[in-house]
């Protein structure tokens, strides 16, 4: 028997989104993904200061709104001529302050976003809201580490909020932080804000340890068949990230289903719109030449998202690209925590292409990020400058590629007579949930859903947990730059 | 004695989910507390539906939304976070799916609003448009209290502004309601708590002294005021260096920052570009 599951909305998640499987036999044998929220972002940033990017972006997302920070500002410095001039202090800060929100944002995701998916919270608080209603059945975990977790979800909301404590020590405040500009940074780091910051990070990092990575390896043991869900499509993309004085933390690449690495080239990028609500004039384009007309008339789109693609492919971004990456290039740091967290479950690194898998890397890459933060903070050079002076030009064009929690982001801009003429971003959320591409291949959770078995029609929880485990954030994806007034029309997914 | 539980519907309109995240932020009381807890003695909240937060989805979550509605009519408290669409007929924002359409936020902000017992617009979006509403305010996005206006909609609305807002001025009024009733709220003539955004950030700010001597930075990173680089801080009113931010470790001056007026109502447009100089002559002359 046929039948379609459609969940709208799906929660837990940042932003509005909301999914469709057509079930036969109890496999999904279609699925699509979609944006129910657009805002016009990039139409909103047209004529305005460049500078005032860097500000606005962040509003883009208040869960990574640092991502936006450092892209924009990334970008900035490009267009701005900066590259390469960027003070040692500036790109630290820059760099603990992306890295305290990653710490924020993985916590986050796992307590607070994913794991009801897992841990039966009603059993402990009583039956009450917001943790009911809620799917029913599926709850595997044993009493006592059922109580644990749910001890472990309030903890973890303090934690979280002390990553964005640390974060404002040099960003000013939390969310949308005021430190992070063209140039470098405005804060200066002196010894009793490094101190400040490392025993904060220190206690951080204790969780991360001690709390976070095992409770990932707990329900890991506990609900193993996920690692076996959601596979998707297997070919990783990443931007690389965290600008460092001595590098960057994430290393740049392809990594194809084989775990061959490729490199990368920003002008591979492009974005497909044959199923979602713009103009196909528009299709196939670069983000640097990119236009886009809305049109609601075309009867097979389905979502606001886009579809970006590389060389034409569809790829996964996030945190299991950025540690696959690391690991194939032979970063020992990344390459032991993974190869410990599989021995320690009894996978192998094929089992990384799950729902589990993509959990069990971004808690390894709160670790690597958490741990590297203590050697960028000792760096810092009290009384050293974190800010070089800036002019805007009259024309140019300048990008920013950077990781955000979620996997890569880029942002691109055009100046003309000053002024923005045009802003484009594109967000990991758009690669991860993106609509269908011009040759008809479903977006990578689109894939990540297709095939899947479903137990329980009525709770079916296989495909909240795929969906969570790429951690969506829908506010950052639903972008449109080229808006005339059209009407877009009713917007449907079915 | 019976604990009294305060129904909350929260909302999600156009915006980036950073003002609840920034509730998340509250130190005392704690998430935690407002969720599980007596907020005062004999007194909770009781949030009944809040996207970001909630066990369940789809359909049976939308139906909490109805019930609400219809069986708490006039006795919850509806919280709106993010701007509210209204071009084309909402199309631009829903919150999910009823009876096979889109229920938009524009649609769901007047239902619960027009039965709740008070609603709290937190957020500039929510308030006053934000940058959503930011010209050319493509999808047609509009505050709170602009749509209740619009639509003969009498509840009252209490507006917590601010890019975000800052955790305390949240629970802070949820406080006064507890302890004293809305009714005991001082709002000013834009419905903010003067209790939070009472006084100017010039009359408070650290770098007072040095616009006083004349002392101004001329760069980002520079000691000195920072009215010279686009501070809006004399026309913006919120008590952010008296707070501070994220229990007390900074705020945007502090951080070498502008003001950026993002509580006031014409921001981003009418305080961008953001760092740029905005004179009190040019202040004076445009409030004439």
């Amino acid at each position: 028997m046929v039948t379609k599951i459609k969940i709208d909305p799906i929660t837990r998640i940042e932003g509005h989104m909301a999914i469709e499987a057509v079930i036969d036999n109890g496999v999904v044998k279609d699925a699509k993904s979609a944006g129910t929220l657009f805002r016009g972002f990039e139409i909103i940033l047209q004529g305005r200061d460049p500078r005032d990017a860097n500000r606005l972006t962040q509003r883009i997302c208040g869960v990574c709104p640092t991502a936006h920070a450092t892209a924009s500002a990334l970008c900035l410095d490009d267009v701005f001529g900066l590259n390469g001039k960027i003070p040692d202090n500036g790109k630290l800060i820059r760099c603990l302050i992306l890295g305290s929100n990653f710490l924020q944002s993985h916590i986050l995701h796992f307590y607070h976003l994913a794991a009801l998916d897992y841990v039966d919270a009603a059993s402990t608080v009583g039956d009450l809201e917001p943790f009911v209603p809620r799917y029913e059945g599926d709850y595997r975990v044993s009493e006592k580490a059922n109580a644990e977790l749910v001890d472990h979800y309030l903890r973890a909301l303090d934690i979280r909020r002390k990553c964005h404590q640390m974060l404002s020590i040099f960003g000013g405040k939390m969310p949308h932080n005021v430190g992070i500009v063209p140039g470098g940074v405005t804060e200066k780091p002196t010894e009793d804000k490094i101190t400040n910051f490392l025993w904060r990070l220190n206690e951080i990092r204790d969780f991360v340890d001690n709390v976070y990575i095992p409770d990932v390896i707990a329900v890991a043991k506990t609900y193993s068949d996920y690692f076996e869900i959601g596979k998707g499509c297997q070919r990783l993309l990443a931007y690389g990230g965290f600008d460092l004085p001595t590098g960057e933390l994430f290393k740049t690449g392809i990594i194809s289903p084989d775990l061959q690495l490729e490199p990368f080239a920003k002008e591979n990028i492009t974005e497909d719109v044959k199923h979602s609500w713009y103009a196909d004039s528009g299709s196939g384009k670069n983000p640097a030449q990119g236009e886009t007309k809305p049109d609601t008339k075309k009867k097979q789109a389905y979502s606001f998202l886009k579809s970006p693609r590389y060389s034409g492919l569809v790829c996964e971004l996030g945190p299991l690209a950025r540690m696959v990456s690391n690991y194939v290039q032979g970063d020992t740091k990344a390459k032991g925590l993974v190869d410990s967290l599989l021995s320690q479950v009894g996978a192998d690194v094929n089992a990384l292409f799950s729902v589990l898998g993509r959990h069990g890397a971004r808690a390894l890459e709160a670790k690597l990020v958490a741990d590297a933060m203590v050697d960028w903070l000792t760096s810092l050079k009290p009384n050293e400058p974190t800010i070089v002076d800036s002019d805007i030009p009259d024309t140019g064009e300048g990008a920013g590629l950077t990781e955000a929690p979620r996997g890569a982001v880029g942002h691109w801009i055009t100046i003309k007579d000053k002024k923005i003429d045009r802003y484009q971003v594109i967000t990991p959320t758009a690669w991860n949930a993106s609509p269908r591409d011009d040759k008809g291949r479903p977006g990578a959770v689109e894939q990540a859903i297709i095939g899947t078995k479903v137990k329980d029609k009525e709770n079916p929880f296989e495909l909240v947990r795929i969906v969570r485990a790429f951690d969506p954030c829908l506010a950052c994806s639903v972008h449109l730059i080229d808006f005339r007034g059209n009407q877009l029309g009713i917007f449907k997914i079915v | 004695m019976d604990t009294k539980k305060y129904p909350v519907v929260w909302l999600q309109g156009a915006g980036c989910t950073g003002c609840s995240i920034s509730i998340l932020n509250a130190v005392s009381p704690r998430i935690q507390n407002l969720l599980l807890d007596e907020v005062v003695p004999g007194q909770q909240l009781n949030l009944l539906f809040h996207a970001t937060i909630m066990a369940g989805q789809g359909e049976p979550v939308i139906k909490v939304l109805k019930d609400t509605e219809k069986d708490r009519k006039g006795g919850y408290i509806l919280v709106v976070e993010g701007a509210i669409p209204t071009a084309d007929g909402g199309i631009y924002g829903s919150i999910g799916e009823k009876d096979g359409k889109h229920l938009t936020i524009t649609e769901s902000v007047q239902e619960l609003g027009r039965n709740a017992l008070l609603t709290i617009a937190i957020g500039t979006c929510a308030t006053f448009g934000g940058i959503p509403a930011a010209k050319p305010n493509p999808t047609g996005c509009k505050g709170v209290k602009e749509i209740f206006e619009e639509n003969k909609i009498a509840t009252t609305v209490v507006n917590l502004p601010g890019c975000p807002l800052h955790p305390d001025w949240f629970t802070g009024t949820v406080s006064v309601i507890l302890f004293s009733g809305a009714e005991a709220l001082d709002l000013d003539d834009l419905a903010r708590p003067t209790l939070f955004y009472g006084k100017l950030i010039h009359e408070n700010c650290p770098r007072r002294a040095d616009f006083d001597k004349g002392k101004f930075a001329q760069k980002l990173g520079q000691p000195g005021c920072l009215y010279q680089l686009g501070c809006k801080g004399h026309y913006t009113y919120a008590d952010c260096p008296l707070r501070l931010w994220n229990n007390g470790v900074s705020w945007c001056v502090k951080a070498g920052s502008p003001c950026l007026g993002c509580v006031e109502p014409g921001f981003p447009d009418d305080t961008s570009p953001m760092y740029e100089k905005v004179t009190f002559e040019e202040l004076i002359w445009s409030q004439k």
